[in-house]
């Protein structure tokens, strides 16, 4: 394997991460919207708080890791995107900034009108921010992004139907995953109604995104006959496993094995994104770029790579702390910096 | 591969991308300096508090990581529309050097995800590790926040003093990274902004406590709110000066044009004056207070020492000088003024252990805060604008890197307001901190809401 294919898959793989984490934190926002009025849906926004507020942060830089290795290993191919897709990129860097201020803001509050207003801003964007990703993602599957500066329609390449198709598939996703994941955290936190509450709605939205997802099917084959036949080829071991997890963890839910089905959930999502890849390499961008032309020269590719080996013996441990130290039941607060106190 | 050529932008959307990159840019670096600054602040009043058992510390520690929370997570996400900007605004540049200023970047990356990381830990662990704990997870959060500020800044030194990379027929070969990132301008850039950070930080916290001390508030927990970060910035302030001044000298060399339109300086020659304020009218430097020879003194120490100036640069490629000059003096003229506050204290401490007793101490500090982004910001623009009209100093121009799609400036617009209603936003909210009871960083509605 050459340096560039192994900057290709860590990337996809940052890039996994952010549709799994930071997907989920997404999805906390899809169902703060619809928690219902402000006292029946306070037990279910406490909990989208608890669950996202410590970690949406750490998640959300994976965006960013992943924008800067396709920069620095694939420049060509990245300022073909961003400035092809550059409008729907506006839209989902204005969706990120509403999301992560108003969630910031919100916490900041005490008075109710003022948790409407920001949790407002911050579920509408957690809704949009997601779809726009979605049709960035379905311009470049669809191979209407093509190499070099603008060269793609500014409107077309991101508004048509596998592009439409795969927002609306973004953000099914972000919800289900996020129901899959609060239905653990609720019941570890001993609310087994609320555990209840989000189990129901992981079924539904497993449900409705996979009738899309099947529908899905006749648009790509139609609208994007190479992705639809590198998914239906190559690829088609790991889109059965994608629908196998699906209906996996469909049952586990019916079970209320929650713990499994957040693996089970998190790999249907995955193998979404490595069926795409498959189905699709070595070409990045149409007409025939493929990794090996569109890669940075050797001592770049080198020095990237080194600079992921040895970020990630920092970032792997750190990661898992944050995330077995909130995961914990959390014990009744054992004031060490004194009680409260007022100004 | 050929084929990433762009076809041109209209002026319009060349001048609105510029000023869309401004700025976000200009709004990020303040809550990054913010992020640099404030987690050190937090971490020493925490210590203090703990040590001592002061009261005074904790609250103000736990007040700190309370608005750490909100300007973290503000800073990063506009952050992250300044990566997006990068290929959206300006494919060009990355498309033909991405390649080659990528590296800081990706270090850069590894810098945030501790950050945010324990960003996580710190504020919401506050009651759930041990205290000792509790503070160290707070020095990574210290580190990262200044090695980021690095990294970004040794991306921009490159702009300035591009290395690393052959061109052959228009082509980037050989990149050597490493040497990219560590061009002769990134040791004093770098330095330089790090500085400001602190700077920025120190007295804009110190300058709420002033403001809460003029409405009559003079207990312990204002006085320390005022002393501690006043000190970091007032002990900051003089290094600033002495690297701001090398930082001039290196231009001299560095880039000659750049200085030339700092100083409005038409003619080569030895024995330059210095021009202090003044405007630059039809070609000419007018109404300025000169210092004979002051210039020629500052760059080589001698009267003989020859300056380059405009009219050894193509008519072309002269950065406007008007924006450069006004905006290098008023960070100089604010880099002095900033010094000489913080040595009042100094005085004053020296002889009587206290605040010096004048309203206008207080008066000052207030805004010191104030004058100190605004020194950042005209640094800023000093530098950028002064780079013009390259983008990577004479390689690429700036119009070449441009995005070339039309309607850019809807963009502009739309990003305008955003920024607007989010500047309006934070303001109100940290108001509503303020005035809050205070509490541990990891309560906040949620936790006031009965079950
Ligand atoms: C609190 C902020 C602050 C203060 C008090 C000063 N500066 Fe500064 N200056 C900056 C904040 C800043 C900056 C915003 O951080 C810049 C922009 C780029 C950079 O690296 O630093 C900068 C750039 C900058 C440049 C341009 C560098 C370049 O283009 O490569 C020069 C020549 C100076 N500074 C010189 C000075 C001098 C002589 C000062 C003496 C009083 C001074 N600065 C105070
Ligand atoms: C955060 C502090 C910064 C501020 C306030 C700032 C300010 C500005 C300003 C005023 C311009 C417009 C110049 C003009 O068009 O006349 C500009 C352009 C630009 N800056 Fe900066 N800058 C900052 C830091 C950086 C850094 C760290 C980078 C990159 C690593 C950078 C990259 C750019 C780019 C790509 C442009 C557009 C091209 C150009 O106009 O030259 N800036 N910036
Ligand atoms: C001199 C200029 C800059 C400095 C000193 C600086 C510093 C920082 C710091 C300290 C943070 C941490 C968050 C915070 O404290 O609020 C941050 C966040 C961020 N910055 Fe900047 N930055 C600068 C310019 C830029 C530029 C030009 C880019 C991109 C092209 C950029 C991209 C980001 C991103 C993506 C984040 C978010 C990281 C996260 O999610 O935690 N910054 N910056």
């Amino acid at each position: 394997m050459t340096a560039a294919q192994w900057l290709l898959i860590l990337s996809w793989a940052g890039l996994t991460l952010y549709a799994l984490l930071g997907g989920a934190d997404f999805g906390g926002g899809f169902w703060d919207a619809l928690a219902g009025g402000a006292r029946r849906g306070l037990a279910q926004r406490r909990l989208i708080e608890h669950s996202v507020g410590p970690v949406w942060e750490a998640n959300h830089v994976w965006l960013i890791f992943v924008i800067v290795m396709f920069w620095t290993c694939f420049p060509g191919v990245f300022a073909s995107v961003a400035s092809t897709l550059y409008i729907p990129l506006t839209l989902v860097a204005l969706g990120i900034i509403a999301r992560g201020a108003a969630f910031a803001f919100r916490k900041a509050s005490t008075e109710l009108w003022q948790l409407r207003l920001f949790g407002g801003g911050f579920a509408l964007s957690s809704v949009l921010t997601p779809f726009f990703l979605g049709t960035v993602a379905g311009g470049v599957a669809s191979g209407r992004v093509p190499y070099g500066l603008a060269k793609g329609d500014l409107v077309g390449s991101w508004w048509n139907p596998t592009s439409i198709l795969a927002g609306v598939l973004a953000v099914g996703t972000t919800a289900y995953l996020a129901a899959a994941f609060l239905t653990a955290d609720a019941r570890r936190g001993g609310q087994i109604q609320l555990a209840d509450a989000f189990r129901r709605r992981g079924l539904g939205t497993a449900v409705v995104t996979g009738i899309i997802a099947l529908g899905g099917i006749f648009i790509l084959r139609s609208d994007a006959p190479a992705l639809y036949a590198g998914l239906t080829g190559r690829a088609l071991p790991i889109v059965v496993l994608s629908a196998l997890a699906g209906l996996g963890s469909m049952a586990l839910l019916i079970a209320r094995r929650y713990g499994l089905t957040r693996i089970t959930a998190a790999l249907a999502v995955a193998a979404v994104l490595w069926g795409w890849a498959i189905a699709q390499y070595p070409v990045m961008l149409p007409p025939h770029v493929t990794v090996s032309d569109a890669a940075a020269t050797p001592a770049v590719l080198h020095a990237t790579l080194a600079t992921v080996i040895v970020g990630m013996v920092l970032l792997v441990p750190s990661l898992l702390w944050l995330f077995t130290l909130f995961q914990r039941t959390p014990q009744p607060a054992q004031p060490n910096n004194g009680p409260a106190v007022t100004p | 591969m050929g084929g990433l050529l762009a076809t041109a932008a209209t002026p319009a959307d060349l001048m609105a991308a510029r000023l869309q990159m401004a700025v976000s840019l200009g709004w990020h670096i303040v809550l990054a300096c913010l992020g640099v600054g404030m987690p050190a602040l937090a971490v020493f009043a925490e210590w203090r508090g703990h040590r001592t058992g002061d009261e005074a510390y904790v609250r103000l520690a736990r007040r700190w990581a309370k608005a750490m929370g909100v300007l973290f997570a503000v800073g990063a996400v506009s952050g992250t529309i300044l990566s997006f900007e990068m290929g959206v605004l300006w494919p060009g540049l990355m498309a033909t050097y991405g390649q080659v200023l990528g590296l800081p970047f990706a270090l850069e990356g590894f810098a945030f995800f501790i950050e945010a990381i324990f960003l996580g830990i710190y504020l919401y662990a506050w009651d759930r590790l041990p205290p000792r704990l509790h503070m160290l997870t707070g020095l990574p959060l210290c580190v990262a926040g200044v090695a980021s500020a690095f990294f970004v800044v040794c991306a921009n030194a490159w702009m300035n003093q591009p290395r690393g990379f052959d061109l052959v027929g228009g082509r980037v070969t050989r990149v050597r990274p490493w040497a990219a990132m560590f061009n002769p301008a990134t040791p004093l850039q770098t330095i330089h902004m790090i500085l400001a950070a602190f700077m920025v930080a120190g007295f804009g916290v110190a300058g709420v406590y002033a403001v809460g001390m003029l409405r009559g508030r003079r207990e312990r927990y204002h006085r320390i709110g005022l002393l501690l970060p006043f000190t970091v910035a007032a002990i900051t302030a003089p290094v600033q000066i002495v690297v701001g001044d090398s930082l001039a000298r290196f231009l001299a060399h560095g880039q000659p044009a750049k200085l030339a339109a700092i100083e409005g300086l038409n003619h080569t020659g030895s024995h330059i004056g210095l021009s202090i304020g003044g405007l630059y009218i039809d070609g000419q430097m007018r109404y300025a207070i000169r210092i004979p020879d002051g210039l020629s003194l500052l760059v080589g120490y001698r009267p003989s020492t020859v300056v380059q100036g405009l009219d050894r640069v193509p008519v072309a490629d002269r950065a406007p000088v008007n924006p450069v000059h006004l905006g290098f003096q008023a960070m100089v003229a604010i880099g002095t003024g900033l010094f000489l506050l913080g040595a009042w204290l100094g005085v004053a401490w020296w002889r009587r252990r206290d605040l010096p007793r004048s309203r206008w101490f207080l008066r000052l500090t207030a805004v010191s805060g104030v004058a100190a982004v605004i020194a950042l910001e005209t640094g800023w623009v000093t530098t950028e604008v002064g780079r013009q009209p390259w983008i990577v100093w004479q390689h690429q121009r700036t119009a070449d890197a441009v995005n070339p799609a039309p309607g850019l400036w809807v963009g502009l617009v739309v990003v305008l307001a955003v920024y607007v209603v989010l500047t309006v936003a934070i303001g109100y909210v940290l108001n509503l901190l303020r005035t809050q009871q205070i509490t541990a960083p990891q309560e906040g509605w949620a936790e006031v809401y009965p079950p």
